[in-house]
């Protein structure tokens, strides 16, 4: 399998108040093209950092990424912006949308960035939107939505160009539980039709969708494997969620 | 199944075949529909205990049936259980007895055990999307059992973590 996304001995030292922080300590990390990654671990083991540096966002201290086959680490800032416009969405923990914009032209605008068309632009948001069930506020500003509907925007615009690695750092966090269903939908969507995602969530329903799980603990990979099928039968009812006892 | 069994006669009297009708109209996919042996053992063993009693009601052109009504003690019973609280499912968790052996016999590394076990929660998360991908939205019963499945499989996985910090 092609890498998408690789990494050598990634690793990220802040330096805060004179005290080095390992926020990421020798990650080697491998995506093949069309993988779905959860990234798990408590709070502070390195996760936004992680993901932060496979978009660019933040630089590395030493070590190697590797994005489609170039090498991207030792890239200038503006050369990175091009890259991010052509080849990655990412959704942030806190959505970062153009607030002077609708949401429609949020979501358009990458599109139109990476060299799309007006009419597959349009297209495209219509697609997205109505998955996430946000149609109806097309035409809203970002200021006007829930929190839960911005992330849902959020998530829209960073597959609008239909990058090839999708990098996400929570993007489910402020959602309940039908949104949560919408998105898991999308994503299953997506991926199925070969979008290459590495998503850090803390909820086990989003991982589940996943082919494999990274689990950081102190900026290190502590586990890296597929999430085995379980045996349970294959047209097991809601039922099996109970145990009958007499 | 006693008590849901003794729920359902509080309400009226029953045969067992209309007992196995109610159980699945009240609970739809949400539980196992239990096979009518099962059902005929467990009023036996209700009846057994005084909870229940049967009469015999004739029947043209077929055996006599047995319905099953409530006594005084079987109401007792179902009242007591009810006000009762309830334990939850997780007390005793048969992972943790093997995460606090496994350095006593050697026969497992903790971390090991942990990752494993994380994943395989993983999967089960997945067996329940897709369950819940399968089942009637109308059906809120169902809807929420599931739910709740999830929500204790995401408790499990944030104290597996909890363990991995400590134990690491
Ligand atoms: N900008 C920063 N300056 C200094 N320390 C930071 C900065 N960002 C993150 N850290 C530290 O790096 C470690 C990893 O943080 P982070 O990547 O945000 O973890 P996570 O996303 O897993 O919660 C933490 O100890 C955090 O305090
Ligand atoms: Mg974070």
């Amino acid at each position: 399998m092609s890498a998408v996304i690789r990494t050598v001995n990634l690793v990220k030292i802040y330096q805060s108040g004179g005290v080095p922080v390992t926020a990421v300590d020798g990650v080697d990390l491998h995506v093949g093209a069309g993988e779905f990654v959860a990234v798990m671990g408590p709070s502070g083991s390195g996760k936004s950092t992680l993901v932060h540096m496979l978009g660019g966002l933040d630089a590395r201290t030493s070590g190697e990424i590797w994005l489609d086959g170039k090498r991207v680490d030792t890239l200038s800032e503006s050369a990175w912006a091009l890259l991010r416009r052509d080849k990655v969405g990412f959704v942030f923990q806190f959505f970062n949308l153009v607030a002077n914009m609708t949401v429609a032209d949020n979501v358009e605008l990458p599109a139109l960035l990476s060299g799309a068309t007006p009419k597959q632009a349009r297209e495209r948001r219509e697609y997205l939107l109505d998955a996430l069930g946000l149609t109806e506020r097309a035409e809203a500003p970002p200021a006007q939505l829930a929190g839960g509907e911005q992330q849902r925007v959020a998530l829209a615009r960073a597959l609008a160009n239909e990058p090839s690695l999708l990098l996400a750092d929570e993007p489910t966090g402020n959602l309940d539980s039908r949104n949560t269903r919408d998105v898991l939908r999308l994503l299953g969507e997506v991926h199925k039709k070969g979008q290459t995602i590495i998503m850090v969530t803390h909820d086990a329903r989003v991982a589940s969708l996943a082919d494999r799980v990274v689990s950081l603990l102190d900026g290190q990979i502590v586990d890296d494997g597929v999430i085995p099928v379980t045996r349970r039968r294959p047209k097991a009812g809601a039922g099996d969620v109970v145990e009958l006892r007499s | 199944m006693r008590l849901t069994l003794l729920a359902l006669l509080a309400k009226e009297p029953a045969h067992g075949y209309e007992l196995k009708q109610a159980l699945e109209h009240t609970f739809g996919s949400a539980y196992p529909s239990p096979n009518i042996g099962q059902i005929y053992v467990t009023l036996g063993r209700l009846e057994k205990d005084g909870l229940i009693r049967a009469i015999d009601v004739e029947q043209s052109n077929r055996p006599n049936k047995k319905v099953y009504y409530l006594t005084v003690t079987g109401r007792e019973a179902l009242a007591e259980w009810a006000d009762e609280p309830t334990e939850g499912p997780r007390i005793r968790d048969e992972f943790f007895m093997k995460l606090v052996l496994a350095p006593l016999t050697g026969i497992a590394d903790r971390m090991a055990l942990i990752n494993r076990q994380r994943r395989h929660y993983l999967g089960v998360m997945r067996d329940l999307n897709d369950l819940i991908e399968r089942t009637d939205p109308d059906n809120r019963v169902a809807l929420l059992l599931i739910e709740g499945a999830m929500l204790h499989v995401q408790a499990d996985l944030d104290w597996l973590q909890r363990c991995q910090e400590d134990l690491a």
